[in-house]
C-alpha cells in the first residue's frame, strides 16, 4: 500500500516523522480487539472455506480431500444435465440478478423512509431522541419469524390492510400481495428499516444547523438547501446506512422466503442449498467467495474515492 | 446523554422539510401494526397465529409452564445483551482509530476486515464456524457459550462500528482542539468532550448490534452445544411443522420487559439530570 | 418478568448438575410431546435436555464435525444409511431390548437398518397432496394436482420446498422409481415441473393457516400436517397419488459418541412402549410404529384418512431409499433450474 500523505502540508523534521509513527500505532492498537474478535469467530474460519472451495465434494456432504477446481469453474459454467454441452450456468446468473435487483429496491425504499425518520427523532429535541430510537428498534426484539407472520397477516387476501381498503372503497375486490414481489419488497424493507434509520440519525444528530439557515438566509429554496446543503453533510449516515442493508440482503433468504413463497430462489437460498440438500459444499464455498470477493472490491474502491474526496475538501 | 444546545431555536423551520413529518409518522405507524398483530394473537384462544378464536391466556399459561422456551428466551437476552456490549466497545475503539485521519498504512485493510462479517451470507460463516469450532470443541473438551458469544460479538462489530463512524465523520475537531489548549489530559479530551459528543453514534451502534444478535438464527444453530437453544434456533424448529401463539406470547413479554426497562432507564437518567 | 428470572436462575442450576443422571437429545424441532420427557424423567430420574435442528443435513454436519455433546439423535429413513455409513451411530441392538416385541412387524426388517441394529422407530408418515375439495371436486388421489392441475385450481397452489418429497413424487407420476438416474424420466420430471410451477403461487413450508383460510387451495404436503388443516377447516382433504408417494420414518438413534449411553438405551427402549409411543403421536399428529398404541390415541387419529393409508392404496406408498451422490446431484441441478 502507497504511503501516500494526505496532508498537503510538508512533513519537515524527524519529529513530526516520530509522532506520526506513535498515531499510527496508537491506531492500529486501538483497531486491535475488534480485529481479533473478528479474525478468530469470522474472517479467519473462512479460510476453511477457501480451502473447500478447491477440493471435491464429499459423498454425503462435507468433502473429500482431492484437489479439484470444478467449483469455481461450475460458478459461471456448467455441463447440461442431458445433452452434456457447456454452457453458462444462467441459472446462478439469474438468481444472482434477481438478489441484486431486489436489494437495490430494498435500500432505495429503506432510504425513502429511513431518511424521513431519522431527520424526524434527530429534530426532535435533545433528550427525547433517545426515546424515539428505541421506538425503531423495539419492534425487533420480536422474534424475527412471528414478525414475518405477522406481516403476512397484514397483506393476506382477508387481511387487514384489503379488509381495509375495501372498506374505504379504493378496491373492490382483495388484492393479492401474499407471495408476490410486492411482499418480498415491503419484508426487506421493514426487516432493514433500522439499519438505514440509526446510521442517519448519527449523522443528522451532529448536523450544523447553522449552514441551513445561512442557505436560508442567501435565498435559497428548500429543495436547493436540502440537495446542496444537507445532503452532502449528511452523506456519510447515509453511506453507512446503505451499505448495512444492501449488503446483508444480498444474502438474506428467511424473509423472501416466507414473504415471496419461496418460488423463486436468492442467491442465499442457493448457496444454501449447496451446503444443505444439495451436497455440494465446494460450489457454495467458491459462490460465497465470489460474492465477497465482489462486495469487497465495491467498498474498497468506496472507501478509496471518499478519502480522495475529503482531501480535495 | 444531554446535547449542549448549539445554537437558539429559531422555531422549527429550517429543521422541518415539507412530508417529511407525514413519512416519519406513517413509517413508525407501519413498524408497529404487525407488532399489533402479534401482541393480539398472543391472547388468542385457539392454536393459530391468524385465526381468532377468542380472548384467554392460555399461551401464557403455556409459556410459564414451558422450562424450555424460557431458558431460550433469557439465554437470547444474555447472550445479545453481552455480545452486543462487547462489540459496541471495540466498534467504537475502531472508529475512533479509522475516522478523521489522513490515509495510514493498512487503514483500508482495517476497514476491510471489520465490515468482513456484513459480506458472506450467513450459512457460509456458519459452517465454517461449524469446522472450526468443532476442532476446537474436541481437543479442549470446552463446550460452554463462550463459541455462541464470540460468534455473535464478531458479526455485530460491523453494526456497531458503521452508525459510530458516520458520527465520527461529521464530528468537528473544535471542541476537542479548544480542550487540549486548556490543557486537559487526553483522557480527560476523550471522557469530557470526545465520549459525549460520539454518545449519540454509540447508542446507534448499541441497539443494532443488539437487535441483529436477538434475531440471529443461522448461525446460532451450527455453534450451539447440546443444550444452548436460542428463541430464533427454537422458532426455526417450529417453521416446517406448527407455529403457536406460544411464541407470541414470549415476545410480547420480551417487548414488554424492553418497553418498561427503556422507560425505567429514561426516568432515571431524566432525574439525574 | 418474575418468571424470566426464574428461568435464569433454572438456567444456572441446569449446569450445576443437580441430577444425577442427564440425557442430551437432539431432534426436530416441536417434535417431542414435554409429557413424554415428564414421564422418562419421573420413571427414571434422568434430567433430559432436548435441542432441536431444523433439518436432516443440518443435524448430520453437526455431529460429523463433532464436538457437539449430544446423545441421542432421531434422523429419517433415507438418512439412516449414511449415519451408519459414516460410523456416527452405535451399534445398541434395539432388537434385543425389552420392548421390541411391540415394534409392528413391518418396520422390523426395513431397508435403511435391517434388523433395527440402531435404530428406534419414533414416527412416520406421507408425502402427499392437499386439495380444497370445495374448489375441486374430482379425484385427488393423483399428483396431476400438482404437476399438471386442474383449471380450478391453478394459481392456488403451494409445494413444499422439500427436494427429495418433490422429485420423487414427480418421478413417479412420470413413471419412474425413486433414486433414479435414468435421463429420459428426468428431462420429462424437468420439463413437467418448470411447465407446472407457472401453476402455483408459492413454494414454502408451514401453511396451516394459509390452506385453512383458503388462500391457497391445492399443493404437496405432509399427512400430519394436513390432518391439523382439516381440524381447522373440513375441506382440506389429503390425497394419496396413485402414480406412487414416498413414505418417511424418523428413528431414534444413539451417537457412536455419546456420554450417557445407558441412559440412551433407556430411552430408546422407553419409546417402544405403546403407551410412551402414543403420547409421541398425540403431538406431533403423525403414526408411529408400535403395536398396542392405538388405544391410547386421541379420538380424532384413529381413523382419521390423514393417518390411515386406504387400503388400496398402500401399495403405492414407498420408502424413499437413499440416492447415491452422483444422482443427487442431478436432482439439485433440476431442483435450481426449476427454481432459477
Amino acid at each position: 500500500m502507497a504511503e501516500v500523505s494526505a496532508m498537503s502540508e510538508p512533513t519537515a523534521g524527524a519529529l513530526e516523522r516520530e509522532a506520526e509513527r506513535d498515531d499510527n500505532r496508537t491506531r492500529w492498537l486501538l483497531s486491535l480487539p475488534a480485529m481479533i474478535i473478528i479474525v478468530l469467530a469470522a474472517a479467519g474460519p473462512l479460510l476453511v472455506m477457501v480451502v473447500y472451495s478447491f477440493l471435491t465434494p464429499g459423498d454425503y456432504g462435507n468433502v473429500k480431500w482431492e484437489f479439484s477446481t470444478q467449483a469455481w469453474v461450475n460458478t459461471i459454467l456448467q455441463r447440461d444435465i442431458f445433452d452434456d454441452t457447456l454452457m453458462w450456468a444462467d441459472a446462478h446468473l439469474s438468481i444472482f440478478w434477481r438478489s441484486l435487483s431486489l436489494s437495490l429496491i430494498t435500500t432505495v425504499m429503506a432510504f425513502a423512509f429511513g431518511l424521513p425518520t431519522a431527520w424526524f427523532i434527530a429534530t426532535q429535541p435533545p433528550g427525547k431522541r433517545e426515546f424515539w430510537l428505541f421506538l425503531v428498534t423495539v419492534p425487533f426484539w420480536s422474534n424475527l419469524l412471528v414478525r414475518t407472520i405477522a406481516i403476512q397477516e397484514l397483506i393476506r387476501a382477508e387481511g387487514v390492510i384489503n379488509n381495509l381498503l375495501l372498506l374505504l372503497g379504493i378496491i373492490d375486490e382483495p388484492l393479492q400481495m401474499m407471495f408476490t414481489n410486492f411482499a418480498i419488497a415491503f419484508g426487506m424493507t421493514y426487516v432493514y428499516l433500522p439499519l438505514m434509520v440509526l446510521p442517519i440519525y448519527a449523522a443528522v444528530d451532529k448536523l450544523d444547523f447553522r449552514l441551513v439557515e445561512a442557505a436560508n438566509d442567501l435565498y435559497a429554496s428548500r429543495w436547493r438547501t436540502f440537495w446542496r446543503v444537507i445532503l452532502p453533510l449528511i452523506k456519510p449516515g447515509i453511506i453507512a446506512g446503505s451499505i448495512l442493508v444492501f449488503i446483508p440482503s444480498l444474502g438474506a433468504y428467511v424473509t423472501p422466503r416466507v414473504l415471496g413463497g419461496g418460488k423463486n430462489l436468492m442467491f442465499g437460498n442457493l448457496i444454501e442449498l449447496q451446503f444443505g440438500q444439495g451436497r455440494n459444499w465446494p460450489l457454495g464455498a467458491a459462490l460465497s467467495l465470489m460474492l465477497m470477493a465482489a462486495v469487497m472490491v465495491s467498498l474498497i474502491w468506496y472507501v478509496r474515492v471518499t478519502s480522495r474526496e475529503r482531501s480535495n475538501v | 446523554m444531554s446535547e449542549p444546545i448549539r445554537q437558539p431555536r429559531r422555531g422549527y423551520s429550517v429543521r422541518s422539510l415539507p412530508g417529511f413529518a407525514v413519512v416519519a409518522v406513517f413509517t413508525f405507524f407501519a413498524l408497529y401494526a404487525p407488532i399489533l398483530i402479534l401482541v393480539a394473537f398472543s391472547f388468542n384462544a385457539g392454536t393459530s397465529l391468524a385465526i381468532w378464536e377468542g380472548f384467554s391466556l392460555r399461551w401464557y399459561a403455556q409459556a410459564a409452564a414451558n422450562e424450555a422456551v424460557q431458558e431460550a428466551a433469557v439465554r437470547s437476552l444474555i447472550l445479545a445483551g453481552v455480545a452486543a456490549s462487547v462489540a459496541t466497545v471495540a466498534a467504537t475503539m475502531a472508529a475512533l482509530a479509522t475516522t478523521r485521519t489522513r490515509r495510514f498504512p493498512g487503514r483500508t485493510m482495517i476497514y476491510a476486515l471489520i465490515n468482513q462479517p456484513l459480506m458472506v451470507p450467513e450459512i457460509v460463516t456458519a459452517v465454517a464456524l461449524l469446522i472450526v469450532f468443532a476442532w476446537i470443541k474436541v481437543a479442549t473438551g470446552h463446550t460452554s457459550m463462550v463459541y455462541l458469544i464470540s460468534a455473535h460479538t464478531a458479526f455485530c462489530i460491523p453494526f456497531a462500528y458503521l452508525p459510530i463512524r458516520a458520527r465520527l465523520e461529521t464530528m468537528d475537531y473544535t471542541l476537542e482542539t479548544a480542550a487540549k489548549d486548556l490543557y486537559a489530559s487526553p483522557w480527560k479530551v476523550f471522557s469530557r468532550v470526545t465520549l459525549p459528543l460520539m454518545w449519540p453514534g454509540i447508542i446507534a451502534g448499541y441497539m443494532l448490534a443488539f437487535v441483529i444478535s436477538l434475531d440471529d438464527v443461522v448461525i446460532t444453530e451450527f455453534v450451539k452445544s447440546a443444550g444452548q437453544e436460542t428463541l430464533p434456533t427454537f422458532m426455526l424448529g417450529q417453521l416446517r411443522r406448527v407455529v403457536t401463539p406460544e411464541i407470541n406470547a414470549i415476545s410480547t413479554i420480551i417487548l414488554a420487559a424492553g418497553a418498561i426497562l427503556v422507560s425505567l432507564f429514561f426516568w432515571l437518567s431524566r432525574g439525574r439530570r | 418478568m418474575k418468571k424470566l428470572f426464574a428461568a435464569a436462575s433454572v438456567l444456572a442450576l441446569s449446569t450445576t448438575g443437580v441430577w444425577a443422571q442427564e440425557l442430551q437429545i437432539y431432534n426436530w424441532g416441536n417434535y417431542t410431546n414435554p409429557k413424554l420427557i415428564d414421564k422418562f424423567e419421573a420413571e427414571t430420574g434422568i434430567k433430559v435436555t432436548i435441542t432441536d435442528y431444523d433439518s436432516n443435513d443440518t443435524a448430520l454436519a453437526k455431529v460429523k464435525a463433532g464436538g457437539h455433546g449430544f446423545d441421542i439423535v432421531v434422523p429419517s429413513n433415507s438418512y439412516i444409511p449414511i449415519w451408519v455409513g459414516e460410523g456416527l451411530l452405535m451399534e445398541t441392538r434395539p432388537d434385543q431390548m425389552p420392548n421390541f416385541k411391540n415394534v409392528k412387524a413391518e418396520f422390523v426388517d426395513v431397508d435403511w437398518d435391517p434388523g433395527r441394529h440402531y435404530t428406534v422407530p419414533w414416527q412416520w408418515g406421507s408425502t402427499g397432496v392437499v386439495v380444497n375439495t370445495k374448489y375441486y371436486d374430482g379425484d385427488i388421489n393423483t399428483s396431476a394436482m400438482f404437476l399438471d392441475p386442474p383449471e380450478e385450481l391453478r394459481g392456488k397452489i403451494n409445494v413444499v420446498p422439500e427436494m427429495g418429497d418433490v422429485m420423487s413424487l414427480s418421478i413417479m407420476y412420470y413413471g419412474g422409481e425413486p433414486c433414479t438416474n435414468d435421463k429420459e424420466v428426468l428431462k420429462k420430471v424437468r420439463d413437467g415441473l418448470v411447465a407446472a410451477k407457472q401453476h402455483w403461487l408459492g413454494m414454502d413450508y408451514g401453511n396451516l393457516e394459509k390452506f385453512a383460510k383458503e388462500d391457497l387451495w391445492a399443493g404437496v404436503n405432509w399427512n400430519g400436517s394436513t390432518f391439523r388443516m382439516r381440524l381447522q377447516n373440513e375441506n382440506v382433504n389429503y390425497g394419496y397419488p396413485k402414480e406412487g408417494f414416498p413414505l418417511w420414518m424418523d428413528s431414534v438413534a444413539v451417537l457412536a459418541d455419546a456420554k450417557n449411553v445407558e441412559e440412551a438405551k433407556t430411552f430408546q427402549n422407553f419409546v417402544m412402549d405403546p403407551e410412551n409411543a402414543a403420547l409421541i403421536s398425540e403431538f406431533a399428529r403423525y403414526a408411529n410404529g408400535i403395536n398396542g398404541s392405538e388405544p391410547f390415541m386421541p379420538e380424532d387419529m384413529k381413523s382419521a384418512p390423514e393417518i390411515v393409508i386406504p387400503a388400496e392404496l398402500v401399495e403405492k406408498g414407498v420408502f424413499t431409499p437413499t440416492c447415491d451422490p452422483e444422482t443427487q446431484k442431478l436432482y439439485t441441478r433440476i431442483w435450481t433450474d426449476l427454481q432459477k
